[in-house]
């Protein structure tokens, strides 16, 4: 079984445009979620999730796969669409993205997905965990990679510096930090809310190789994923700092409007972005129909809960661990 | 001296020796560490004082110093964990359930990771260094979470017994120690097992529930009222969470009252799920909670602070006293 998919930069391009569309209709539907930081992060996902990491959809607990922790939760239409895409489940599953018994939680539940490595929601979290991955596969002698993707504003958490000091002092070469660089946050531009500039002399001098690449040219996305994968042995871990655009592709009144980074687009909203990204469909209706059944079609995780949990009803209990 | 009944391997307090809680679980890390490869340990610059140190010489290569840094530290062992290992990570209790609480709720037990917490310096007992190091709130704050099982040790042996069991327990564990020798009130041969009380002392005057160091102090309680003539039955409860509610009820039936002695806030601590549980049984008796009510202590000698908090012995007999004699009233209203 191939572990990884080798497809070339013009199929990464249509992969990278399916993700969008994938987000537009997640986030149309449940009325909910985040399209901005997927819609910037789209291309170098798409490289990453196809060419670089090693995982086998139907074994998705496979020991030696590599790891990736989407750290920065609320792009959770990001990381689904990646594993659907990539042969984790059926895209008709994409449209129960954020309601009840879904398993396509607002923010990733690896309790109820395979392919998702860990929760996350809470923001900063992701590179400490990423990097405890990490130091296990050195400690197994394995060349797993782990990689952790970070949003700019993210960054303003202690946490995450607390783990660049930390991986940087372990000299965790397996560990690789991608940070989406589209400088939009909730409140604004991130050099207005809170600089973090210069990023990358702060890495170097937290012992971090650092690149920057243009996360939208795929050829830089390439050539920066190859980089980063050959870091191992250099003895310090790697960040590729993103530069990217908020609602990359959605069209000129989108693109790069930080108000974009958890609206949901409505129905007329929806289709006209999809229009842009060269999707032509009559009606929400009929975009939605081109998804097929909303059935998850994907592998079972373990059970993952404390045999004691004190659960009035068994069947809330089974709806909510479900799906 | 009126004659008590000892069971399962507990020792009357002429027999105590003083030993650390903490040297019991550094003992049980190196012997998980000779007995399962996977078993791993963190610490945030405290090892000298968690006495994970001694694990750290012996397995260096298992060992992972994450400096002070307690937020990192716990998602770092989350991940190690999601790679198959069994990470104990060792800090002050107040630092992991306070600082480290949303690491600890978002990572650790939402996405069920099997990260063993090992929280040194529990209580007010930690004395002189003041109540920034004092941990009164930790056992409500991990309580509270879904999937994480709740230990608070009372002798060196529990403790022992615990840290071990903790590995073959799947998922997140917190586990309280604490700062001072404490009486080592059992033995080798005491039963230890998961979500299980264990009767110390049998008798059928109301029952003390107790845990951590507090258990001593029920033990001391339980032998001065007996000089009265009263004799309360003391449960061990090492497991907050899951609870033994078969022990629980089975006390309030057999005895007519609890007290549930503890060292940390009266608020969701053992107490309030005992309360609970009685609360929402058929057995309804009289209960009375022996914790820390809405107060910081101060630096000061670590069993003097217990008395002024109102964790002595004399608190322990008084709500004895107060929990029988609710009974008695009770009982005459028919």
């Amino acid at each position: 079984m191939a572990e990884t998919m080798n497809l070339s930069h013009d199929e990464l391009r249509e992969l990278a445009r399916t993700i969008r569309k994938d987000v537009i209709m997640m986030t149309n539907t449940s009325s909910s979620g985040h399209p901005g930081g997927p819609l910037s992060a789209a291309d170098y996902s798409a490289a990453l999730i196809a060419n670089y990491l090693r995982v086998r959809p139907a074994e998705p607990y496979w020991p030696e796969r590599d790891r990736y922790v989407l750290s920065n939760g609320h792009c959770s239409a990001l990381i689904f669409s990646m594993l659907s895409r990539r042969g984790f489940f059926d895209p008709g599953y994409l449209l129960t993205f954020r309601s009840t018994p879904s398993r396509l939680q607002g923010h990733p539940n690896c309790c109820k997905l395979p392919g998702v490595e860990v929760g996350a929601g809470s923001l900063g979290q992701g590179l400490s965990v990423a990097h405890g991955m990490a130091l296990a596969a050195k400690l197994d002698g394995q060349d797993t990679r782990v990689v952790a993707n970070v949003g700019d504003g993210e960054m303003q958490e202690g946490n995450i510096w607390e783990a660049i000091m930390h991986a940087g002092h372990r000299q965790t070469d397996n560990l690789i930090m991608a940070v989406d660089w589209n400088d939009a946050q909730i409140d604004g531009r991130v050099k207005d809310v809170k600089r973090l500039d210069p990023v990358d002399d702060k890495l170097v001098a937290f012992h971090w190789n650092v690149r920057w690449a243009d996360g939208h040219d795929m050829g830089e996305v390439c050539d920066a994923w190859d980089w980063a994968w050959g870091q191992l042995g250099s003895g310090k871990p790697s960040a590729i700092l993103f530069k990217t655009i908020m609602m990359k592709d959605a069209g000129e009144k989108y693109e790069d409007i930080p108000g974009w980074h958890g609206r949901p687009p409505k129905d007329d909203e929806a289709l006209e972005i999809l229009k842009n990204l060269g999707y032509n469909y009559s009606s929400i209706e009929e975009a939605r129909a081109s998804y097929g059944e909303p059935v998850y079609t994907g592998q079972i995780p373990p059970k993952m809960s404390a045999a004691w949990a004190d659960v009035v009803k068994a069947e809330t209990c089974e709806i909510v661990r479900g799906g | 001296m009126a004659k008590l009944n000892y069971l399962n391997g507990y020792l009357p307090s002429s027999e105590w020796e003083m030993e650390l809680t903490r040297k019991g679980f550094s003992e049980a890390l190196l012997e998980l560490g000779e007995e399962n490869q996977n078993v791993v340990v963190l610490d945030a610059d405290l090892a000298q004082s968690t006495l994970t140190k001694f694990f750290a010489e012996k397995y260096p290569e298992r060992f992972f110093e994450c400096g002070i840094a307690e937020a990192d530290m716990m998602n770092t062992a989350a991940g190690l964990s999601k790679m198959g290992k069994i990470p104990y990570l060792a800090s002050y209790s107040i630092f992991l359930s306070g600082r480290a609480w949303d690491q600890m709720r978002n990572t650790v037990d939402y996405s069920f990771c099997n990260v063993k917490i090992a929280a040194a310096h529990g209580g007010i007992s930690v004395g002189k260094d003041g109540p920034t190091h004092q941990s009164m709130e930790d056992i409500a704050c991990t309580q509270v979470l879904v999937n994480m099982a709740l230990f608070l040790a009372s002798d060196y042996w529990e403790a022992k017994k615990v840290t071990k069991a903790l590995a073959a327990i799947e998922g997140p564990c917190y586990s309280r120690l604490g700062r001072e020798k404490v009486p080592t009130l059992s033995s080798a041969d005491t039963p230890w097992e998961l979500g299980k009380a264990n009767v110390v002392v049998d008798g059928g005057d109301g029952t003390i529930i107790a845990n951590g160091l507090m258990l001593n102090r029920a033990i001391l309680a339980a032998e001065a009222l007996a000089e009265e003539g009263v004799f309360p039955r003391v449960l061990s409860m090492p497991t907050i969470k899951p609870l033994d509610t078969d022990a629980v009820l089975k006390a309030a039936g057999d005895t007519g009252g609890v007290v549930v002695c503890e060292e940390c806030s009266i608020y969701g601590g053992l107490g309030s799920t005992v309360a609970r549980v009685i609360g929402e049984s058929d057995t309804l008796v009289p209960f009375k909670s022996v914790a820390i009510r809405d107060m910081y202590l101060s630096s000061g000698d670590p069993w003097e602070l217990m008395d002024l908090a109102g964790l002595g012995v004399d608190n322990i007999t008084a709500a004895v006293r107060d929990v029988l004699a609710r009974r008695k009233k009770i009982t005459a209203m028919g």
